[in-house]
């Protein structure tokens, strides 16, 4: 079971993150990380956040979060972003939004490309 | 979310209310009001409905589909079931003298095992007790005699007990809580982020289903799954989606679980077999 995975890898997560937010790839982005991005985001068994957001192209998407456009007037930084998205759950204990990164849902590679895509909505 | 969040501040879940410990009556009243406002256009007993209460385009399709029932050949196995003697001799009947019709008698607290009893745990040890290999719980046979039984016990109102003359009992129901509204696998969704925040919310294309009414209609033949399952098979279900290890079925803590969500239906007509998704 994954809660059991947890505990060892906290300490690697505060580094992950801090790695991801300030990392080369952050700053400039090529377009096909934003391409594979958007892939990811709309498949099933990776990001998946069709299933709970509307995505500009994506369709029959879910109403369980906000849409995710205009992405840059609601987050001040891509770094802000990017902690949302690897645990939503420090902004807010009760959302039910999987913590992307934190529960290594996806790889470093995917998740980074995922926030390349979010952010450039 | 904020609805969620009234949900399990009600249900005394959050550290700082927990110092006011409700009673199971208490959180009964609090969980059926909760969905009674939060969708205040179905009547109660459309609830045992599912999420055809809810979803007018799923419910046509529904009620074509039960025009002729894909649980029906279950329901006509489970009385041959019922009626052919175990190699001893005995039949169901012999465990059950009330039976068939015995569905809103469980799940019980029995006191002097300190333990949960099911439907399925029942008819379980009612076969090993007269020499017949125990059925298992999620697929095959043993929906057949839970089909039978329920088509049986359809009328019959949810009333679960939580005896108050032993706080065993009780420490069984606020276990089977805590599974309900903990959170748990790699996406961290607890069964209450689903069915009760967001009931009614669609997750893509599904509307999720309201947790009041989730256990009047067992076992049910489900489209996804091209056959029949039982409670636990749902259960283990839900525990893979959200990619958590799945518990032992009609293990402690299933049974817990039943014991709490049935509890929290009391008062629910039961409708088994029904046909889902």
């Amino acid at each position: 079971m994954i809660t059991g995975r947890r505990d060892l890898t906290v300490s690697a997560v505060a580094l992950a993150i801090t790695a991801i937010a300030f990392g080369a790839t952050a700053a400039e982005s090529p377009n096909g990380d934003i391409a594979a991005g958007k892939a990811i985001a709309m498949d099933r068994a990776k990001g998946n956040c069709i299933a709970c957001h509307v995505l500009p192209g994506g369709a029959s998407p879910g109403a369980i979060g906000p849409a995710l456009v205009a992405m840059k007037s609601r987050f001040p930084t891509k770094e802000a972003l990017t902690k949302q998205i690897w645990d939503p759950t420090i902004r807010n204990p009760d959302t039910v939004m999987p913590p992307f990164g934190k529960h290594a849902i996806l790889t470093e590679k995917e998740f980074n490309a995922v926030v390349d895509y979010i952010w450039s909505l | 979310m904020k609805k969620t969040l009234a949900l399990v501040t009600a249900l005394g879940l959050i550290s700082s209310s927990a110092l006011v410990c409700a009673t199971p009556k208490e959180d009964q009243e609090r969980f059926q009001h909760y969905f009674e406002t939060r969708f205040p256009k179905v009547t109660k007993n459309d609830f045992g409905n599912g999420v055809y209460a809810i979803d007018a385009v799923a419910r046509e399709n529904w009620e074509a589909i039960e025009q002729f029932p894909p649980y029906d050949p279950a329901v006509s196995n489970g009385e041959t079931m019922w009626k052919t003697p175990f190699a001893n001799g005995k039949t169901y009947k012999d465990c059950f003298p009330d039976g068939p019709a015995i569905g809103a008698k469980y799940p019980y607290w029995d006191k002097k095992r300190s333990m949960v009893i099911t439907l399925p745990l029942a008819v379980n040890e009612c076969r090993t007790a007269n020499g017949e290999k125990p059925l298992k719980y999620a697929k095959g046979p043993i929906t057949d005699i839970l089909a039978y039984i329920a088509f049986k016990s359809r009328g019959q109102i949810t009333n679960v007990v939580i005896p108050a003359d032993d706080p065993k009992a009780l420490a069984a129901y606020e276990k089977g809580k805590h599974i309900y509204f903990a959170r748990r696998g790699q996406l961290n969704f607890s069964c209450a982020s689903c069915h009760a925040g967001n009931s009614g919310n669609r997750l893509r294309t599904e509307i999720l289903s309201p947790a009041f009414g989730q256990t009047t209609h067992w076992p049910v033949y489900r489209s996804k799954w091209g056959d029949m399952g039982t409670l636990d098979r749902r259960f283990a279900g839900c525990f893979k989606q959200v990619r958590a290890k799945p518990y032992k079925a009609q293990g402690e803590e299933y049974r817990d679980l039943e014991y709490f969500l049935t509890y929290m239906n009391n008062g629910l007509p039961l409708n088994g077999p029904a046909s889902r998704k």
